[in-house]
């Protein structure tokens, strides 16, 4: 059993009690929703007659279901309106904050509440969105949610759970050139498997993950749940508390002093225990993409497609199943794999730092013919602060759509969708079948970057060909 | 399908059912639900759209369509059922199709946590054994029966082990799966636990 981690020391701060069967009553310090999974539970508390207990610990946003090209309400989607509609009222009767569209906050709830400085060290925080893990990057305990569980979470700030195990994933070296946080993640999830994380909290750590920005670092906590992990974090240091500082939501004066000294005893002690510990070198990673129907089968982009008798027996029944979905051979090189559409954006890259650079590789291109090229800032924010540097106007230049905050096409619950058997290139984190809103649509994830070249070159194509150039 | 859907409740030890094997591994829940059937502010239409992609797909041959697989209620997963999206929908789509106990190699982790809470119990087998009891439910009239309290699967002359959380165990067996009443037996703790916390004093504006 762990002791002495970040993350043994949050669990027990906040456990309220010892349930019986084993599970524990945690509190949850910060509470985020949004108008996917929440209206099933502020209509259950109704039902109970229940009061939300600590509306000031709940933040809400919209952010699945909004379109990015015409954002105003009424939306033409009946259905999406009526969303919105009812996570306005029910915000409003609750006495809880929204960043509604228009507020200069609204944004993917992941992206919203690290750039306000609301998600901090220390705190646990739930959503029911299972990539409510992102948040892990400062040193909270973050996972998503059901919507039973946003239920207990509004009338009670607390749910039931078990603890989990701890596993380290120390990364040796540092990344090289061309190659970013989401393809390190890829392949960690690609070396440990898809529910290599089931009951475990990942610590990532080690000097390639010290070395990431916070938003790098939030991409590799993001992805925790595509290899199981409900749960992922990185111990907090100076570029965490730097990233804080001055946020409408840190803690200020004498508060500020009193958190970074709080913050700073939460690390994992040098002597903790683990119940597992994985060396991951980083020096190794290549530009990776997936290529299959799970975020674990990717290749660098050197690399080709595995044989089947070059895949663990144990999986091979979806290696032939992604085969047959994505129809690719196995030993085929991934690169040159042509693409129908290329979408930046999701709580996983749609960052600032995701936008810059992807911005560098487009610089002075266009996008190839018969690619639909589109960007979707995560965030208000983070659209504002792109129009500020002229990122909007370099993507539109090469011939990208520039569209409103959301989630978008990462799992297509607006009108950005792909259609028949289209490939995408993607920044999102999921490359199940039919995620991006057609049932035979297929997608390919990587890192901003080479999507943005992939759109250059209307193929999978090596990024760091371009940025040499 | 909804007219007839009435929520699980109270404590319950037993399931016998109709057994239905749904074959693959890396099932998610986007597979189990697409997102479009998630714009909704209920859960009620979920039932008919369960599996839809996948059905629409195999024209009539999946597993959730074939004849005789109708009418039944316990089903027979392989490995890391219920991956990726936190989706309360997918269980609850199940749910309304029909599906009252699930029994795997493996569950994701949020997923499983979504069944209990609505009031589904998940069992976990090694994979021969599961490959086993997914051909078992190939026979013709075969009727599933798990106690829950004894963590035994008997059909036919067959008994076996199963395997399940023990809090989730007592949740079914105490009829407390339905958390919320019992994390607020414990309000003054939670209280207490908020007024203890370090943050709660750093941000004036969330208190």
């Amino acid at each position: 059993m762990s002791r002495n981690t970040l993350f043994d020391k949050v669990w027990e701060l906040h456990k309220v009690s010892s349930l019986p069967g084993g599970a524990d009553q945690i509190f949850i310090g910060l509470h985020l929703i949004h108008e996917v999974t929440s209206p099933q539970a502020f209509g259950a508390l109704k039902d109970k007659n229940l009061k939300v207990k600590f509306p000031q610990r709940t933040i809400a946003t919209v952010d699945h279901i909004v379109p990015t090209d015409n954002q105003t309400r009424p939306f033409k989607d009946n259905l999406a309106e009526q969303m919105i509609n009812t996570l306005e009222k029910n915000c409003v009767e609750n006495k809880i904050k929204f960043f509604n569209i228009g507020s200069g906050n609204q944004g993917i709830v992941h992206v919203v509440a690290p750039e306000l400085g609301l998600t901090q060290p220390g705190m646990t925080i739930a959503c029911g969105d299972s990539h409510t893990s992102t948040h892990g990057a400062f040193g909270s305990i973050a996972f998503g949610i059901g919507t039973s569980q946003v239920r207990d979470v509004l009338a009670s700030q607390t749910i039931a759970m078990n603890k989990l195990k701890v596993r380290q994933i120390w990364c040796e070296n540092k990344l090289s050139n061309g190659v970013f946080a989401k393809d390190l993640v890829l392949y960690i999830i690609q070396k440990l498997g898809v529910k290599a994380g089931v009951g475990y909290a990942y610590e990532f750590a080690g000097p390639a993950i010290s070395a990431l920005s916070m938003e790098e670092r939030m991409t590799i906590c993001n992805m925790s749940i595509e290899g199981g992990a409900r749960c992922g974090y990185i111990n907090p240091d100076e570029k965490t508390f730097y990233y804080i500082k001055d946020k409408p939501f840190s803690p200020k004066n004498e508060d500020w002093d009193k958190a970074i000294k709080w913050w700073k005893s939460l690390k994992s002690d040098k002597n903790a225990i683990y119940d597992d510990v994985v060396k991951i070198d980083a020096s190794n990673v290549e530009p990776t993409v997936t290529w299959g129907i799970t975020p674990a089968q990717s290749v660098g982009i050197t690399q080709k497609i595995p044989s089947k008798l070059e895949i663990d027996p144990n999986d091979r029944f979806i290696a032939e199943e992604a085969y047959d979905y994505m129809n690719f051979k196995p030993g085929q090189l991934i690169k040159n794999t042509p693409v129908d559409v290329c979408f930046i954006g999701s709580c996983t890259n749609g960052r600032i730092s995701d936008l810059r650079v992807a911005a560098k590789v487009v610089k002075h291109s266009k996008v190839a013919k018969n690619v639909k090229a589109f960007v979707v800032p995560g965030s208000e924010k983070v659209a504002q602060e792109a129009k500020k540097e002229g990122l909007d106007k370099i993507f539109q230049d090469a011939g990208f759509q520039w569209r409103e905050p959301g989630c978008s096409m990462c799992l297509a619950m607006n009108s950005d969708k792909l259609i028949g058997n289209q490939i995408s290139a993607s920044s999102s984190n999921r490359n199940f079948k039919g995620r991006q809103g057609s049932p035979n649509g297929r997608t390919l994830l990587m890192s901003p970057a080479m999507v943005a070249a992939a759109a250059i070159s209307g193929k999978v194509t090596d990024v760091r060909d371009f940025i040499k150039q | 399908m909804n007219s007839k859907f009435s929520s699980p409740s109270g404590k319950f030890s037993i399931v016998i059912g109709k057994p239905l094997a749904l074959i693959g591994d890396d099932i998610d829940t986007d597979r189990i639900i697409p997102a479009r059937f998630l714009k909704s502010v209920s859960f009620d239409h979920l039932g008919q759209a369960v599996f839809a992609d996948d059905r629409k797909n195999l024209n009539g041959n999946h597993p959730f369509d074939l004849e005789k697989n109708q009418g039944a209620s316990i089903l027979v997963v392989n490995s890391n059922f219920g991956c990726g999206s936190s989706r309360e929908h997918a269980p609850q789509a199940l749910l309304r199709w029909g599906i009252r106990a699930i029994i795997g190699e493996s569950f994701a982790e949020i997923f499983y946590g979504n069944c209990i809470a609505i009031g589904i119990p998940c069992f976990t087998l090694s994979k021969e054994l599961i490959k086993n009891i997914q051909n078992e439910t190939n026979q013709d009239n075969c009727l599933f029966e798990i106690d829950i309290k004894e963590s035994t699967l008997k059909y036919g002359s067959v008994k076996l082990n199963l395997e399940i959380k023990n809090s989730s165990k007592q949740m079914f067996l105490s009829g407390e799966w339905d958390a919320t009443s019992t994390l607020l037996a414990n309000i003054n703790y939670i209280e207490k636990k908020f007024d203890e916390l370090p943050y709660t004093k750093f941000n004036k504006s969330l208190n």
